[in-house]
């Protein structure tokens, strides 16, 4: 089976002079989530798309499903944790009491608030996980990173070729990441930021499918202003 | 919902857009494209300016092959494969609706094939067969324009039509005279060219000539123009003088300058000129039932793929557009991996 989450779980604390989570935010005419899950709603060959939503934010994220999707089983709203991990164990945890999956199962993760991903990237996740198990999008980075530990002086600067950007989705194999996650040791699991480190931590692959720069993560207040900016662009026949 | 387009913003330089597109249609995804000497025009920019700076940005190609993803109606499954039809109708009057105004042509008109996602209308896509060769499909759009121009031919064809003429060996003449041969077996294919290097490729004709080495009592009932630019005058001039009495001239070439004609001659011989451009929803079921029931026209048709080109990112598209622009002969096919 294949599987879809939709990160939702955040209240997204670097938006800032706003109560509502960025993903509720309207991007064109219509909150970014929806843009979001609709990438995941035209591909048939999702089983099911699990919407993580923080708790308070759940029969908001049901009604607004059921505006743009009507009825609609195969989208599931399930509460967020605490951390990205947190809401990522929940969706598998899901996944696991209600379905009876088998080894090749896999769950492409993905960010709501990047509602830019093309049906490329969603389709190249799902061969890059189905074949090698965990994969991860990516761009190269163009900009130089520069590492500093107290963040005055720089202790390194690495050779740029090397660096990619990480962005969504992340995509993986349900049972082995499953297993990975169950061991991982406390220190393990209090430096996790990324799903993806999951693998690495424990020494499996992790493949690398070529992301967009257009797949922009909608953080700051700056992202949705460009963000609307780009979308407004028209053809002009 | 939110879709990329690649488009080309001025000549050479393509861009990323974004667009927002339709679920209530039918939602496809391009597998397969080929580039047209229309879309060559915009990438060089030899259109005029004014029509430049009318039309773009704008993403190019007309002619391309896809696969369904979804369809809200389920008329089409995900995972067809089907032949996406440029000519799209806003409106409904009494011409033929590639030649009517109220009718856009996609990469001219509005927004070409090169996206993430097309969303289309149900009667703009006809499913292919699963065993069709994708490649050789992606062009079925230019096979439809020489369908549509023999079917008109079909039309007033009398039966001492015997001798007909192709004139142009590229590969427009190519298609022209393939299909002739096989829709009017009881006919002789004559190919007129100026390139014997291309001439030689027409195996299926009986009989090659270069331009300038034709016998003088050589005579056509009937004859096909495919060269078009500024060339099409010598060979519109050279069918004039070659064609019977009372025969009928179709005119494939699209030329960005005027082309002077001996109307003398016309009226002299009481000529017939049947232009013809685009096409429509039956050329391509028509097209796609030949290909169905001559297979071994696939294998024909192969022979014009020059170039394949996997596409993951703009650089390729412009490396694709250069590669074609250096070719002689054949088709640039696009492999639509962006």
């Amino acid at each position: 089976m294949i599987f879809a989450a939709i990160l939702a779980g955040g209240i997204g604390s670097r938006m800032g002079g706003t109560e509502t989570p960025k993903q509720f935010l309207t991007l064109g005419d219509k909150p970014i989530i929806i843009h979001t899950i609709e990438k995941f709603v035209i591909n048939s060959k999702f089983d099911k798309i699990i919407v993580l939503s923080p708790k308070s934010f759940i029969n908001h994220t049901k009604n607004l499903i059921n505006e743009y999707f009507g009825e609609n089983n195969n989208i599931i709203v399930l509460e967020g944790g605490d951390t990205r991990n947190d809401t990522l164990i929940n969706s598998i945890d899901y996944i696991k009491d209600n379905f009876s999956i088998d080894d090749d199962s896999i769950i492409v993760t993905h960010d709501s608030v990047r509602p830019f991903v093309t049906h490329r990237i969603i389709e190249d996740n799902i061969k890059a996980a189905k074949e090698f198990g965990a994969c991860d999008t990516v761009v190269p980075a163009t900009d130089t990173i520069v590492e500093s530990v107290d963040g005055k002086i720089i202790r390194d600067i690495p050779i740029r070729d090397n660096f990619y950007q990480g962005q969504t989705p992340q995509s993986f194999k349900i049972n082995k990441l499953y297993e990975l996650i169950n061991n991982l040791s406390d220190s393990e699991t209090n430096i996790l930021t990324d799903a993806c480190k999951i693998f690495v931590l424990k020494g499996e692959d992790v493949h690398l499918v070529k992301g967009e720069i257009t797949n922009i993560k909608i953080t700051y207040p700056y992202d949705l202003k460009l963000a609307n900016t780009i979308l407004k662009e028209s053809n002009h026949d | 919902m939110i879709n990329i387009v690649y488009r080309l913003k001025s000549p050479k330089f393509f861009e990323e857009a974004i667009e927002e597109i339709e679920l209530n249609d039918v939602v496809v995804r391009p597998t397969y494209l080929s580039i047209c000497q229309a879309d060559q025009r915009y990438y060089q920019g030899s259109r005029p300016s004014d029509i430049l700076s009318r039309k773009l940005p704008m993403a190019l190609i007309h002619e391309a092959v896809g696969e369904v993803i979804s369809d809200s109606k389920d008329i089409f499954k995900p995972g067809d494969n089907v032949v996406m039809i440029p000519n799209t109708p806003f409106d409904k009057d009494e011409f033929r609706a590639n030649y009517s105004e109220l009718s856009k042509f996609r990469g001219s008109g509005f927004d070409g094939f090169t996206s993430d996602l097309v969303s289309l209308k149900h009667d703009r896509l006809v499913k292919l067969p699963n065993n069709f060769n994708l490649q050789v499909s992606s062009f079925i759009e230019l096979m439809t324009v020489a369908y549509q121009g023999i079917m008109k031919f079909l039309e007033f064809k009398k039966a001492s039509c015997k001798v007909l003429g192709v004139w142009g060996d590229g590969n427009l003449g190519y298609i022209t005279s393939l299909l002739l041969k096989e829709i009017c077996p009881e006919c002789e294919i004559i190919v007129f060219g100026k390139h014997i290097e291309n001439l030689n490729l027409f195996s299926f004709v009986d009989n090659v000539y270069l331009i300038h080495d034709v016998p003088n009592d050589l005579r056509i009932d009937h004859a096909f123009e495919c060269v078009g630019s500024a060339a099409s005058q010598s060979a519109i001039e050279q069918i004039i003088d070659l064609i019977n009495p009372q025969g009928t001239i179709n005119l494939f070439g699209v030329s960005e300058y005027p082309i002077p004609i001996n109307t003398r001659m016309v009226l002299e011989k009481g000529l017939t000129l049947q232009g013809n451009s685009r096409s429509e929803r039956e050329d391509f079921e028509g097209v796609v039932d030949l290909l169905c029931n001559n297979p071994h026209l696939f294998n024909y048709l192969s022979k014009l793929i020059t170039n394949v080109c996997e596409i993951k990112s703009i650089d390729d598209l412009k490396t694709s557009f250069d590669k074609d622009y250096i070719s002689d002969f054949g088709k640039t096919i696009l492999k639509w991996e962006i």
